[in-house]
C-alpha cells in the first residue's frame, strides 16, 4: 500500500479544510464572538501543525503505484481525520464540552446526517453554527473531489484518480462524465455550487435574513439538515417551507441528469429508470401520507404541505422537520422507515441504499425468479436500456447483506443503553443513511444527547459508513489493509 | 482535443496514454469491457463499451464534438468501416486508421478518400523500412533520420575497448575527427542531457547526431567494423518479414526467411520468389545450426512472441553475428532489457503511436508544425525537426544570444543542403530546417516554443 501518498492527499485535505473554517472564522470576528474567534483559530493553528508534520513525513512520497485499494483507504482515512479535526472549534469554544460528543456533531455534519446532541442551537455562537452548516455542503459533494477538481494530484497520467471518486461518490456503477477527471470534478461542483446559490436566492425572496438563507441552503444541498432554530423549519413561512422541499428533492436527483439537461439531451435525461422510479416513489408516498395523516391538520394546504416535506427530507435524507413526524399514525411511519433505507438517487448528495440499487435488486430477483422456472436461461438485467455487469449485481447484493449486517450489529449496541426498540431501530436507521432525527425518543423534537459514549462511537461509524457506502470504513478494519505482504 | 480512440489493443492504449499525457480529452471504444476497465483505472480518460464501427456507439460517444478519429482495431475492415462512419457522422473529423495486411495496403493509400481517411498508419511497414535503414549502414543500435536524411540521431553503445571510453564530450569532435554532435547519454537507466565536461564511460549508451557520411567516418575512426550486409536471415514470416523482404531486395541482400507454418511459407514463396523460404521451427535450435546463422551478417528476430525473439537474438549475439535486430511486440519492457545482448530493438507499436502523435500535434500547431518526430533515450526525449518560417521568432540572431527553454539543445540547423553543429555564432533564417532534441516533459508544438519567455 502506497501509504506516502495517501498521507500526503490527507495532508492536502486538511489544509483544504483549514481554508475552509476561514469564513467561519471572519463570521465569529465580525460578530466578536470572542470564544469561538479563538477556538477557530487555535483549530486552524492545530491542523497547520498536523499538515505541516504530514507533508515532512510524506516529502519522499512516490507517485503512481495507487489502485482501488489506495482509493477506498484514503477515502476512509480522510473523512476520519477530517471529522477529528473538524470538530476542534465546538471542543474548544466549550460550545460542545465532551470531544467525543463534539466528533458526533462533526461528523453529523459532515456526513450529512444531520442528527445532533445539541438539545438548543439557538444560543451558539454565530460562527460555530456556520460551520456546522458549511460542513454539509463541503460534505455533500465529497471533499476529494473538490481536491480533484482543483490540483493535479497525480502528475500526467491520472487515471487512479478514479479510484477516489468512485470511493467518495455514492452509487454502485460511478464513472466519469467527461475524459478528464479535473473536468468531471469541476463539473459536478458546478452544478452543485450553481443550485445552492439559486436555492439562496428563493430563500431570500421568501425574506430570511442572508445567514439564515446560507445556512438553510447548505444543509439542503448538502442534503444535510442541521437547523439554526430549535424547531428547525417549522416556524418558517409556508413559502419558505415549500422551497425547501423544492430542492431537496433536487438535490437528490443524480447530478448527471443536470449535466445531460445542459447539455440539452432532455430525452436522453428524463427516460432514466432510475428518476422516473424516484418520481414515481414521492408521488406515491406523498399521496398515501396525506390521505394517512389528514385528520392531524385542519387545511387540505397544510396536510399537503407537511406530506411533502416530510417525504422530501426523509427520501433525500436530509432530516429538516416543519412537524413532529413522531405524532403520525404508524402507517405513516412505517412508508418513512422505508423511504429512509431506500434514500436519494445515486450520484446525488443523498444517502441511504438509494434507488438504482433496489431498481437492481428487483429485477435482478425478477430474473431469478424466472431462471428458476427456465434453468438453463441466460437473461441480462437491464437499467436504462443496458444490461448491467454481473460484477454490479454481485457487488449490489453484497452491499445488501452489509448493509443488514451493520443495521443488526448496530442496533445490538444501542440497545444496551436501555431505550425501547423503536428509538433505538430508528437511531441506526436514522445514522446510518445520514438522515438526522428517528421516531421516539430520538424523533425530531429530541436529541441523541442521552446516548452512551460506546453508541455514540458505534454511531459516528454508522454515518461514515453511509455516506462512504460501507466499503470505505469497512475497509480500515480489515486485517490485510494494515498487513505489509498481501 | 477531443479525440476518440477505436480498439484498445497494443497501439489503441499506447496511443492513448501518449494523448493523454499531452493533455487531449481521450474517449476509448472497446468491445472488451475488461481491458476498458483496466485503462480506465490507469489513464485518465472516459471508456465507452461497443462497436467502434457502429453508428450507435459512435454516436453515444459523441462523434459530433470529436476532432480526431482513430480506428486502431485488430481487423483493417473494422477500421476501414468505422473510417467511413465516423467522417459520415462528422464530416469535419480527422480519421486516422491503422491498416495492416498486405493485401489492403495498396487500396488503402490509392483509396484513402473513397474510404475517409486523413491519415493511414501501417506499423508493419513503418517497423520493416527502419529495420531497412539499420541494415544500410550497420554498426549502429538504432538510426533516425531528419531532413530528407541529411542529418541523422543514431544510437552507439561505448564497450570496453571503445576508443571514446573515458573521453569528455568537448573533446570528441578532435577524437573523432568528425562534425557530431552528443545529444543525450543514457547511464545505468537513466537519461541524461549531457555538457560539454562530460565524459563518457563504458555501458554508456549515446545518441548521436550528425550528417550521415560524418556518423560513418566517426564509426571507422573509432575502430567500429563496418562491414556492409549482404546476407541476412529472418526469423518468422509475418507481416513485417513481407514487407522487409521487398525493401531488402532493393539493397541488394540476400534474404532467408524461416518459419513455422507451412501455408504461410507457401503465401511467402509466391510472393517473394528472390527470398529463401524455410519451413521450420525457430525455437529448435537444431534447425538454426543446420541453417548456421554464422554464416549471415544479420540476424532478425520477427516472430510473433517477444520471449523467442529475444532468446534468438541472445543467440544470434553469442554466435558473433556483427547485426542483430530485435522485434518487441509489447516493448514495455526497454530499461529491463536494456543489459541483456539482444541488438538494436525495433517496436513497431512505438513507431506508430510517434506517427500518430506527430499528426495531432501538427493538426494542433497548423502553422510551423514538427516535420518529424522520434522519440530517442527511451522515449526520455524527443528529437523534432521543424522548419524556419516568417513566423518564427529570433531569425538571423547568434545562438548565444538566445534564451531557450530548460533541456532544449539545438543540434542541426541545415542551410539549403548543408548541415551544421551549431555553436554560439551559429544563427538560422527563414527556409532553414532545425533539428532540436528536448526532454519530453517540454511540450514542443512549434519551434517558437523552444524559446524561454
Amino acid at each position: 500500500m502506497n501509504f506516502k501518498l495517501i498521507w500526503r492527499i490527507i495532508a492536502y485535505i486538511l489544509l483544504i479544510e483549514a481554508g475552509l473554517m476561514l469564513p467561519s472564522l471572519g463570521i465569529s470576528v465580525a460578530r466578536s464572538e470572542t470564544a469561538a474567534v479563538n477556538a477557530f483559530l487555535y483549530s486552524i493553528g492545530i491542523i497547520l501543525l498536523v499538515v505541516a508534520v504530514l507533508l515532512l513525513v510524506t516529502r519522499n512520497y512516490k507517485k503512481g503505484r495507487f489502485y482501488s485499494r489506495e482509493g477506498l483507504t484514503t477515502t476512509g482515512l480522510t473523512w476520519i481525520m477530517m471529522s477529528a479535526l473538524g470538530c476542534l472549534p465546538f471542543y474548544l469554544s466549550k460550545a460542545i464540552p465532551n470531544y467525543v460528543d463534539a466528533m458526533f456533531e462533526m461528523v453529523s455534519g459532515f456526513t450529512t446526517t444531520g442528527s445532533s446532541i445539541l438539545p438548543e442551537v439557538e444560543s451558539m455562537a454565530h460562527g460555530l453554527l456556520f460551520w456546522r452548516s458549511f460542513s454539509h455542503w463541503i460534505g455533500g459533494m465529497g471533499v476529494l473531489v473538490f481536491l480533484l477538481a482543483i490540483v493535479s494530484v497525480g502528475g500526467k497520467n491520472e487515471g487512479f484518480t478514479l479510484h477516489i471518486l468512485k470511493a467518495e461518490s455514492p452509487g454502485p456503477a460511478v464513472g466519469k462524465m467527461v475524459p478528464r477527471m479535473k473536468d468531471t470534478a469541476k463539473i459536478l461542483y458546478m452544478i452543485y455550487l450553481g443550485l445552492t446559490v439559486l436555492n439562496t436566492v428563493f430563500l431570500l425572496l421568501g425574506g430570511m435574513s442572508l445567514f439564515e438563507a446560507l445556512c438553510t441552503a447548505m444543509g439542503t444541498a448538502g442534503t444535510g439538515g442541521f437547523g439554526i432554530r430549535n424547531d428547525s423549519l417549522a416556524s418558517f413561512s409556508p413559502y419558505l417551507q415549500n422551497v425547501t422541499t423544492v430542492f431537496m428533492f433536487l438535490f437528490s436527483v443524480n447530478f448527471s441528469i443536470y449535466y445531460l439537461i445542459l447539455l440539452r439531451h432532455f430525452n436522453e435525461a428524463f427516460a432514466d429508470e432510475e428518476l422516473r422510479l424516484f418520481l414515481i416513489m414521492i408521488a406515491a408516498s406523498i399521496g398515501l401520507i396525506a390521505w394517512n395523516v389528514r385528520p392531524l391538520y385542519t387545511t387540505m394546504e397544510e396536510t399537503v404541505r407537511h406530506s411533502a416535506f416530510t417525504v422530501g427530507t426523509v427520501m433525500s435524507t436530509t432530516g429538516y422537520a416543519t412537524t413532529d413526524f413522531d405524532l403520525w399514525p404508524s402507517f405513516s411511519k412505517a412508508i418513512l422507515l422505508f423511504l429512509m433505507m431506500v434514500g436519494a438517487c445515486a450520484g446525488s448528495t443523498g444517502g441511504g441504499m438509494k434507488q438504482v440499487r433496489l431498481l437492481l435488486l428487483w429485477r435482478s430477483l425478477k430474473r431469478n425468479l424466472h431462471k428458476s422456472l427456465h434453468p438453463t436461461e441466460v437473461r441480462s438485467v437491464m437499467v436504462n436500456g443496458r444490461a448491467m455487469d454481473e460484477d454490479i449485481i454481485t457487488n449490489t447484493n453484497a452491499y445488501l447483506i452489509a448493509y443488514v449486517i451493520i443495521i443488526v450489529g448496530s442496533v445490538l449496541v444501542l440497545s444496551l443503553d436501555g431505550f425501547d426498540f423503536e428509538t433505538n431501530f430508528s437511531a441506526v436507521m436514522a445514522t446510518f443513511n445520514n438522515i438526522g432525527p428517528g421516531f421516539h425518543a430520538v424523533g425530531p423534537t429530541c436529541n441523541f444527547a442521552a446516548y452512551s459514549t460506546l453508541s455514540k462511537l458505534v454511531m459516528i461509524a454508522d454515518m461514515l459508513a453511509g455516506r462512504l457506502e460501507i466499503y470505505p470504513i469497512l475497509i480500515l478494519i480489515s486485517k490485510s489493509t494494515w498487513k505489509k505482504a498481501r | 482535443m477531443r479525440i476518440l480512440v477505436a480498439g484498445a489493443g497494443k497501439v489503441g492504449r499506447a496511443i492513448t496514454r501518449e494523448l493523454a499525457e499531452e493533455g487531449h480529452d481521450i474517449t476509448l471504444i472497446d468491445m472488451n469491457k475488461k481491458v476498458l476497465d483496466d485503462v480506465m483505472s490507469k489513464y485518465d480518460v472516459i471508456t465507452l463499451n461497443g462497436n467502434g464501427a457502429s453508428m450507435i456507439t459512435l454516436r453515444e460517444a459523441g462523434i459530433e464534438n470529436i476532432d480526431v478519429f482513430i480506428a486502431a482495431t485488430n481487423a483493417d475492415e473494422v477500421n476501414l468501416l468505422s473510417c467511413i462512419t465516423a467522417k459520415a457522422l462528422n464530416p469535419n473529423v480527422h480519421t486516422i486508421a491503422r491498416i495492416r495486411d498486405p493485401e489492403y495496403v495498396e487500396q488503402a493509400y490509392t483509396m484513402q478518400n473513397v474510404f475517409s481517411m486523413s491519415l493511414v498508419v501501417n506499423p508493419e511497414r513503418q517497423a520493416a523500412s527502419e529495420i531497412a535503414r539499420l541494415l544500410k549502414y550497420p554498426g549502429f543500435l538504432k538510426r533516425e533520420a531528419f531532413a530528407k536524411a541529411k542529418v541523422e540521431i543514431v544510437e552507439l553503445k561505448i564497450g570496453r575497448h571503445s576508443q571514446l571510453n573515458q573521453v569528455p564530450l568537448n573533446r570528441l569532435s578532435q577524437k573523432t575527427r568528425c562534425q557530431v554532435l552528443v545529444c543525450a547519454v543514457i547511464r545505468d537507466g537513466v537519461s541524461i542531457m549531457p555538457d560539454g565536461s562530460f565524459v563518457l564511460q563504458e555501458g554508456d549508451r549515446i545518441f548521436v547526431t550528425g550528417a550521415p557520411d560524418q556518423l560513418h567516418d566517426m564509426l571507422t575512426h573509432i575502430g567500429v567494423i563496418n562491414m556492409p550486409v549482404s546476407h541476412a536471415v529472418i526469423m518468422g514470416g509475418g507481416r513485417i518479414s513481407y514487407y522487409l523482404a521487398q525493401e531488402l531486395q532493393k539493397l541488394h541482400i540476400t534474404t532467408t526467411i524461416i518459419e513455422i507454418d507451412e501455408e504461410k511459407c507457401k503465401r511467402l514463396s509466391a510472393t517473394l520468389p528472390y527470398a529463401t523460404i524455410i519451413n521450420a521451427d525457430v525455437s529448435d535450435r537444431s534447425v538454426l545450426e543446420s541453417e548456421d546463422i554464422r554464416d549471415y551478417d544479420a540476424v532478425i528476430s520477427l516472430t510473433g512472441l517477444d520471449e523467442l525473439n529475444i532468446v534468438t537474438s541472445m543467440y544470434a549475439q553469442a554466435q558473433n553475428v556483427p547485426q542483430v535486430i530485435t522485434k518487441l511486440g509489447r516493448g514495455d519492457e526497454s530499461s529491463l532489457l536494456e543489459s541483456m545482448p539482444i541488438g538494436s530493438v525495433v517496436c513497431p507499436k512505438d513507431l506508430c503511436t510517434m506517427h500518430i502523435v506527430r499528426y495531432v500535434r501538427a493538426m494542433q500547431a497548423k502553422k510551423g508544425a514538427a516535420k518529424t518526430i522520434h522519440r530517442i533515450a527511451d522515449g526520455y526525449a524527443e528529437a523534432i525537426e521543424f522548419e524556419v518560417t516568417d513566423e518564427t521568432r529570433h531569425t538571423n540572431e547568434e545562438l548565444r544570444t538566445l534564451k531557450t527553454k530548460k533541456n532544449v539543445l539545438i543540434v542541426s540547423i541545415i542551410h539549403g543542403s548543408q548541415p551544421e553543429i551549431p555553436n554560439g555564432s551559429s544563427s538560422f533564417r527563414k527556409g532553414d530546417t532545425v533539428v532540436v532534441v528536448t526532454s519530453k516533459d517540454n511540450m514542443i508544438l512549434q519551434l517558437n516554443d523552444i524559446f524561454e519567455e
